[in-house]
Order: structure tokens, then C-alpha cells, then sequence
């Protein structure tokens, strides 16, 4: 009963791994072989495997950031035979199981590669350009109480659910990493699409997306040319709508701004 | 004598409002001249970080993670309680109080709890103007949804990821902040000491994570936001890199730990499928409301089952036992937390077991589809039917999910008074961290509510009334004390570093793991637990003689920083068996096995244990002290908790 199929043997794989010192070292590609790997583990448990192999041998295990192990934290990043998180639609690295892989493959693993997202050892990257963009104004501005009571401000449910929606966003970087422009507007749309939604979002509705938006071109992230492989790659299915709906925001803000800075 | 719990005088309804009036003010102008640290960003920290910051306060705000936004909290499924009576079906603040004074076994104060209920209210109101998108009705009001333990429908919630969402909105709270210059952001920064000065709590050092840096932080007060210590377990929903660490630390400093054995087995994640598992996966308790708990009504088919001879689908209906339906049948399948668990493991035990393993049972939702479709069924559990999806491989619309309790929370934690201060002036604790509001046994959807509570609407009243008597002087890292601290965790790092054994940090916790899961899980016996606490100081003492590191402490190595959480695994784990051993009685999710009724369920022993065991820490291999903080019901009676 436990797993999808009784049969599947354990699995004996290839690995070619980014190993990189630190921000500053040149990086190489170096080739691991691990050995008796259960389909039932997940992709990080593989990891975890080859990982303890290194240690007892003395050797520094791979380094790679992870948290919930659910799919939900946003921390695990794997780029993994060429697509963010891996072979498997909708699902984050942490998810993605080795019953996905067949004995004797060869998987090539490397980190998020983007100018804005810094290797900082190994397969972890610095993503804190995404912290700096919500701090440009990814918010709502209220203190701390003094608020209307919840139900005061009624929300039709289909408004709700697609606010919902774009707020499911857990900031992977997997949007940026699969773009050929190596653009953050999937991340942006998302929460810029969440507030402009709600009617709580409306005061600062400008500002907000003129602030978010510039901060996104410092921080150095490309630009958006419509492919469209950040939705087809977001593990949490953030939808493409989502950029039309910052573009307008965007265009609207712009063409009444008072920011014209 | 034991440290004042400053619980206010007066009746229950109105002991916070009093309280509120007779602390202490910090005037506006004086405020910015005040630092405070705020250890974690999860629910609790991220709360009170913005909200201390938007008060005028000088926040600096640390976090393991590369954002706050990735705290724990995050993956809090089901929802979050409030007394709102939005339902009209009878809620009220006192009833969410009596409902988790109940639900904790009656080991909760009363005080703190009443408070919990009456802010209750505030967190749906400011959640909602952040911006979080709670599900709502047709009519465009909020909807909610009932949890275990409760026959009102109190509960909010975001579909499954409730924790996501709310996190998220003190995430924006406090990201406001940071862009103000009002809170400086430190991130991949891990605590690994808090410094007293004059017996109080006045810093921390921290190491950086990714160049290896030690270095000390000043303020006028320190807050512990850093969760729970469930991975103590080493297999626990827990994400991996919670820890208990920085509540240890304190601890050793002087912080009183209360309730360390108050652990909660959470009855629906998805069962261990194998050694290499590196951890659990909760199902929400949500999935209770419309999934029906079973198993097979004799060991026989059961075992044809486990064998393969046989298919779920063959089993007929009068050859199902729907246990928690037949035993209880006022709350049926949204019996609290630690009952379902309980009987979880009854059946197991009783060979009636399903799964490979026989350790696990079905959690069916056949009934609720036929009713309301699949449809139906996704649009509420979507995420989560997908997810059980993804770790087995099965399908849960064509067949039973199969569930086993796993470690999720810790009821026990930092010892606190009614300020949220422990017994270090200065050093207050918050959200999961502290013991304070849920006994023996925390009510689903509590866990959101008071890291919110605690971080929105109590520290910023409480941590005033300290500082008011506090001078604004700036604080500086200056003493010795910050030089000696620093001193102690170099020391440390580096005998870490040096001790070149052959067992990796993985392999001691998963070791402890295992003699805390088979000793100190879900069932106890005074027996079990001197055999463990014998174990636990052997492998500590294996750990500081044979542990293997790579690398060096002064870069990026998560090796040791896992090697530092570990061994503070390994005292706690020792503090917890004696806790456990000292109780003796069965309340919540401490069940001792001597001590139960005839038809199983926990007998507490409320003439010798109604208290709070407060333990105090004297010296490493030491003995810790008891002491003992009386618990006072003056508005619930204890009885015996009857979910039939």
C-alpha cells in the first residue's frame, strides 16, 4: 500500500551537482553517484542521502536552503534537469518525489541563475530583492488596531477568491529563474494583483505599483517580453493574467501619477 | 517562592482592561529612544515587530530564514479561531475561553486565556484591512468553518494555507516598517545567546549564516518569537529547521521552561513510509469536518488488507468500525487533537491497523463526495488532496487517505507571567515559544490566534510597563557581559568544530528521535522514561565524544548549524523525560499509562497537578529544580472532559 507502485525498485543515480565556495568563487559542475534510492523519498530526502554520504567522508555536504518540506515556505529552489523544480507541473523541489525518476538517470542539478539572485554556496541563492520589493510598498498601510470590524467591508466572493488567488504566491524565485529575461513580474503581479483586487487596496493602489515596480528594475531583474514560462513553471500555478493586470495598474498609475519621478 | 504570574485582580472580563490601565506608559517622544529585539518573524514576531515599530519603538528583528515571510507559520493550514459570533450559533468570548480552558485539560490559566478569547475578535478585524483573503459567502461577508474541540463554527480560514496568508499580512506589516527605518531587518542571523546585564535581558549574539560572523546586539529588552521545539522528535510537521535553540539558550540564562512534556500528537499526517523520511506531513484537522475516521471492524480483515488480499473497497460497510463516531458521539470525528491521536493508536495497537506498516488508519471522504460532488470536495481541500497526492502517490478522491498522529506542537515552552515576560527581566517570550494558553493540549486553529494575539495586541501594551521603569539611556555592547557571551558561543562553535568523530549531526537526532517517540510520544510509563533519560545523557555524551563536521565555522555550513541545534535537542530532550516523569497523572497529550480510566481516556490528578511545573535550570549534568505556579479556577469547574 504505501507508494504508488509496490514494485518499484530502489534506484541507483547520477548526479551533477553546482558546487560553488561562496558569492565570489567560480562555480563547477561536479558528478555525485548515489546509490539504493526509494521512489517513495522525496528529491531533498535523495539530497539528504547523498548529503550524509559526504559528511562521513569527510567532504562538505551540497548546500541547499529548504524549511517546510511541504511546499509552502518557498525556500527550496532547485533547478533540476533544466526546469525550475524539476519535471514535475505545480509542484516546488520539496514535493517533486524520486518515483519521477527511473534507475540510472543522469539529473543535473544547479541553482537559480539570475543577476538579482546572487549564489551564496552551492545551490542557495540570495533572494532578498524580493523582501526589498514588497518593503516599496507590497503592503497595506494600517497600524496595528483601530480597524473597521471585519464584516464592514463586504467582498463579492469571486473578488475574494481571485485575491486569493494571487496571494498564494510563495516567492520561490521560480517565476525569475525560468525566464529568459531572468524578469520578476510574475512575483510583483501577484501581490500588486492582490491589493489592487481588494477594496482595502485602493488608497495607496497607485503608489504602490509605481514604487514596486521601480524597485523591481533596481534590484536588476530583466524585463518582461510576454513568453509566459514563469506561469507555466510557478509551482503554485500564480496566474499570467496577473501581469496584465499589473500593466494596467502600472499604465493607470502612470498616466494620473503624481509620482512622476 | 515562585516569580509573581501578575495575574490582575478583579473579575475575569475585566482583568485585561484594568490591567491595560494600570501599566505603565512610555510617552510618544520617549518611545524612540528605546530599542527592542524580536527574535523570529514568524505569526508572533513579525506581529509584534511591526506593531512595536508603528509604535515609535527602534526594532531590530532577526530571522534564520533568507525572509521572514518563510517562517514556520507559513504552513498552518486550517484557520484561525475568533469569538465573532458571525454564525449566530452561540459563540461568545466566554465560550472560545471555556472551550480551550477545557480542551487544555484545565492545566491553562484562566486569566490568560479569557484575554486570548477577547482579542480574539481584534486579529479577524486587522487581518482583514492588511489585506488577507479569508474564503468568504456569496454575500461577501467571511465565512468560516468548525475545528475539533468546538460544536460553534468559529474558525477563518484562507482554503488550506490560512498560516500562509496570515503570515503574509504581518510580513507586509512588518516589511512597512523596515522601509520606514523603523525596524532593521537582519536576515540568516540565528541567535545563539542572550546576554544579561545586571540580571537583565539586554542583547544577543547572533551568528551570520553566510560568512560564519559572530556578533552582539544591544536594546533595552529582548522578545523570543523563535516557535516550538516539536523537532526534538527529529520526525515532526515541523519544518526543518525549527528549533529550540534560542529558547534554550535563555533558558540556561535564567528563563524558567514550563511544561517541557506538553507535547501535541496531531491525529491526521500523512503516515512514515520509510527510514529515510526526513519529515511528516500534517492534514488538516479541517479535513475532519467531512472526512470519516475508520478501520476495519476485526483484525482479520485488517491484516488481509495490510497483506494486499483484499481491497478497501471490499470491505463492507457493517465491517467498518468508525471509532471516534461510535465512542463519541456528541463530537464524533472532531473529537479535540489528543483523543483522536489517542484512539489512533488504540486501534493500531489493536492490530487493527492499515497501511504496510499497520501503523495508520483511513480518513474517507466517499461519503462527502457522494453527497457533494468532487467539486465540492476539491474547491474546500483542493491543495490539500493534492499534496497527499504528491508524497503517496494515491489518489484520495478514489481511495481512503491514510493518516497517523505525528508531533506537531508544543504546548509547554519559555515560562511567562501575564506581561509575557519570563523570569528574566527584560526577556519576554511570545506565540508558540511560551507555555501560557493552551495546558496540556492545544484546540485546533489556537496556534494562529495567539502568536497574532500575543504579538498584535499583548506585548505592546505589556512591554511598556518595563521599559516605563527602564531609563531611556542608549545601550550599548560595551559591558563585559556581551564580550563574555560572545566568548561562551566561540567556544562552542569551535568545539563543535574540533571534535572530528564519525556520526553525522542527522544520525544523533534522528537517535533521539527515536527514544523520544518511543518514551515520551503518546503514551508514557515511569518506567519508560527513566530508561530514556539514561539513554538521552548517554548519546549526549556520544554526541560531544563522535560527532563528524565538514568544513569550517567561518562560512556558509549547515552542517553546524545543525550540530548546535542538536545538542540543545539533546538537554531539552532530558528536561522533557523528567517533566513527564514528575506529572503524574494523564491530562491532554501527557498520557501516562498507569494513569487512565476504565474505558482509556486520561485521569488527571487535579488535587496534586494543578500547577504549572516550572523548571529551573542549575548547571549542565545537574539536576534542573521544580517549581511549582498553582493554578486557580475560579470560573470553570474541573471535570472530567467528556467529548461522548
Amino acid at each position: 500500500m504505501a507508494g504508488s507502485n509496490p514494485n518499484a525498485k530502489p534506484m541507483n543515480l547520477t548526479l551533477k551537482v553546482w558546487r560553488q565556495k561562496n558569492r565570489n568563487a567560480q562555480g563547477s559542475i561536479v558528478d555525485y553517484q548515489v546509490k539504493d534510492i526509494s521512489p517513495d523519498m522525496s528529491f531533498l530526502e535523495m539530497l539528504d542521502v547523498l548529503n550524509e554520504d559526504l559528511l562521513r567522508q569527510g567532504e562538505e555536504p551540497v548546500a541547499f536552503d529548504h524549511d517546510c518540506r511541504e511546499g509552502i515556505c518557498g525556500s527550496c529552489n532547485l533547478f533540476i534537469n533544466g526546469r525550475a523544480h524539476g519535471p514535475e507541473p505545480g509542484t516546488t523541489t520539496c514535493q517533486l518525489h524520486m518515483r519521477k525518476f527511473n534507475d540510472g538517470d543522469t539529473i543535473t542539478i544547479e541553482p537559480w541563475r539570475a543577476n538579482a539572485f546572487p549564489v551564496n554556496k552551492d545551490l542557495s541563492v540570495d533572494r532578498s530583492a524580493f523582501d526589498r520589493i514588497i518593503q516599496a510598498g507590497g503592503y497595506i498601510s494600517v497600524n496595528t488596531g483601530g480597524t473597521p470590524d471585519a464584516n464592514e467591508i463586504p467582498i463579492p466572493k469571486e473578488i475574494a477568491d481571485r485575491a486569493f488567488e494571487a496571494a498564494t504566491c510563495i516567492a520561490c524565485g521560480a517565476c525569475v529563474a525560468s525566464c529568459k529575461n531572468a524578469s520578476a513580474m510574475l512575483f510583483v503581479s501577484a501581490k500588486v494583483s492582490q491589493l489592487a483586487l481588494l477594496p482595502q487596496g485602493h488608497v495607496e493602489r497607485k503608489s504602490r505599483v509605481e514604487n514596486m515596480v521601480a524597485q523591481m528594475d533596481k534590484e536588476g531583474f530583466g524585463a518582461c517580453t510576454n513568453i509566459g514560462s514563469c506561469a507555466a513553471e510557478c509551482p503554485v500555478g500564480i496566474s499570467l493574467e496577473n501581469i496584465a493586470i499589473l500593466n494596467r495598474e502600472f499604465l493607470a498609475a502612470k498616466a494620473t501619477s503624481n509620482n512622476l519621478a | 517562592m515562585f516569580p509573581d504570574s501578575k495575574i490582575p485582580e478583579g473579575p475575569l472580563a475585566e482583568k485585561w482592561d484594568k490591567h491595560k490601565f494600570n501599566v505603565k506608559l512610555v510617552n510618544p517622544a520617549n518611545k524612540r529612544k528605546y530599542d527592542i529585539i524580536v527574535v523570529g518573524t514568524g505569526l508572533a514576531g513579525a506581529s509584534a515587530a511591526a506593531s512595536l515599530a508603528e509604535l515609535g519603538y527602534n526594532v531590530k528583528a532577526f530571522t534564520y530564514h533568507d525572509s521572514p515571510r518563510r517562517a514556520h507559520s507559513i504552513a498552518a493550514q486550517g484557520g484561525i479561531n475568533a469569538a465573532k459570533n458571525y454564525q449566530n450559533d452561540g459563540d461568545s468570548v466566554y465560550r472560545l475561553f471555556y472551550d480551550t480552558i477545557k480542551g487544555g485539560d484545565y492545566r491553562a490559566r484562566e486569566a490568560n486565556v479569557y484575554r486570548l478569547a477577547q482579542v480574539s475578535v481584534n486579529i479577524i478585524d486587522q487581518c482583514v484591512a492588511q489585506g488577507v483573503p479569508f474564503a468568504r459567502e456569496y454575500g461577501g461577508l467571511l465565512a468560516n468553518r468548525s475545528f475539533g474541540g468546538a460544536q460553534v463554527s468559529r474558525t477563518f480560514y484562507a482554503r488550506g494555507q490560512t498560516g500562509q496568508q496570515l503570515l503574509l499580512g504581518a510580513y507586509s506589516a512588518l516589511s512597512r516598517q523596515v522601509a520606514y527605518g523603523k525596524v532593521k531587518l537582519y536576515t540568516r542571523t540565528e541567535m545563539l545567546d542572550v546576554v544579561i546585564v545586571d540580571g537583565q535581558a539586554r542583547g544577543i549574539i547572533t551568528r551570520n549564516l553566510i560568512t560564519g560572523e559572530i556578533e552582539q546586539h544591544a536594546a533595552h529588552a529582548v522578545v523570543l518569537a523563535t516557535g516550538g521545539y516539536g523537532n526534538v522528535f527529529y520526525l515532526s510537521t515541523n519544518a526543518k529547521y525549527s528549533n529550540a535553540t534560542a529558547a534554550w539558550r535563555a533558558h540556561k540564562k535564567g528563563a524558567y521552561f514550563a511544561n517541557p512534556c506538553f507535547t501535541q500528537i496531531h491525529p491526521t499526517c500523512i503516515p512514515v513510509s520509510g527510514d529515510y523520511q526526513s519529515k511528516l506531513t500534517l492534514m488538516s484537522e479541517s479535513l475532519r469536518n467531512d472526512g470519516r475516521v475508520w478501520v476495519p471492524a476485526s483484525k482479520e480483515t485488517a491484516e488481509r488488507l495490510r497483506k494486499g488480499e483484499i481491497r478497501v473497497s471490499d470491505i463492507r460497510e457493517e465491517d467498518r468500525d468508525y471509532f471516534l463516531e461510535r465512542k463519541y458521539p456528541a463530537f464524533g470525528n472532531l473529537v479535540p487533537r489528543d483523543v483522536a491521536s489517542r484512539n489512533a493508536k488504540m486501534m493500531c495497537d489493536e492490530g487493527r491497523g492499515v497501511g504496510s506498516s499497520g501503523l495508520a488508519v483511513f480518513l474517507d471522504f466517499a461519503d462527502t463526495i457522494k453527497r457533494n460532488g468532487a467539486d465540492w470536495v476539491s474547491q474546500k481541500y483542493g491543495n490539500l488532496f493534492d499534496m497527499y497526492a504528491k508524497i503517496t502517490g494515491e489518489n484520495p478522491y478514489e481511495q481512503p487517505m491514510r493518516i497517523y498522529p505525528a508531533v506537531h506542537y508544543t504546548m509547554g515552552g519559555l515560562w511567562v507571567d501575564y506581561n509575557l515576560q519570563t523570569t528574566v527581566p527584560g526577556l519576554y517570550a511570545t506565540g508558540e515559544c511560551n507555555f501560557s494558553d493552551h495546558g496540556a493540549n492545544r484546540l485546533g486553529a489556537s496556534a494562529l490566534m495567539q502568536g497574532l494575539a500575543d504579538g498584535y495586541f499583548v506585548i505592546p501594551y505589556t512591554i511598556g510597563d518595563y521599559l516605563a521603569q527602564t531609563p531611556p539611556k542608549p545601550v550599548t555592547t560595551e559591558h563585559p557581559a556581551f564580550k563574555q557571551a560572545e566568548a561562551e558561543v566561540r567556544a562552542r562553535v569551535q568545539q563543535l568544530m574540533s571534535i572530528n568523530g564519525t556520526r553525522t549531526p542527522d544520525d544523533f537526532h534522528k537517535a533521539l528521535g527515536h527514544i523520544m517517540w518511543e518514551y515520551c510520544g503518546m503514551a508514557r510509563t515511569a518506567e519508560g522514561l527513566q530508561h530514556a533519560k539514561a539513554e538521552i545523557q548517554k548519546l549526549r555524551r556520544e554526541f560531544w565524544s563522535d560527532l563528524k563536521l565538514a568544513g569550517t565555522e567561518a562560512e556558509m555550513n549547515q552542517a553546524l548549524e545543525k550540530a548546535g541545534r542538536v545538542a540543545d535537542f539533546l538537554e531539552l530532550g532530558e528536561l522533557m523525560v523528567d517533566d513527564a516523569y514528575n506529572r503524574n497523572e494523564s491530562c491532554g497529550g501527557h498520557f501516562r499509562e498507569e494513569y487512565q480510566t476504565p474505558e482509556g481516556e486520561a485521569l488527571r490528578d487535579d488535587e496534586n497537578f494543578t500547577y504549572v511545573a516550572a523548571w529551573e535550570y542549575t548547571g549542565d549534568n545537574r539536576a534542573s529544580v521544580l517549581h511549582k505556579e498553582d493554578l486557580h479556577f475560579e470560573n470553570v469547574k474541573l471535570t472530567q472532559r467528556s467529548y461522548k
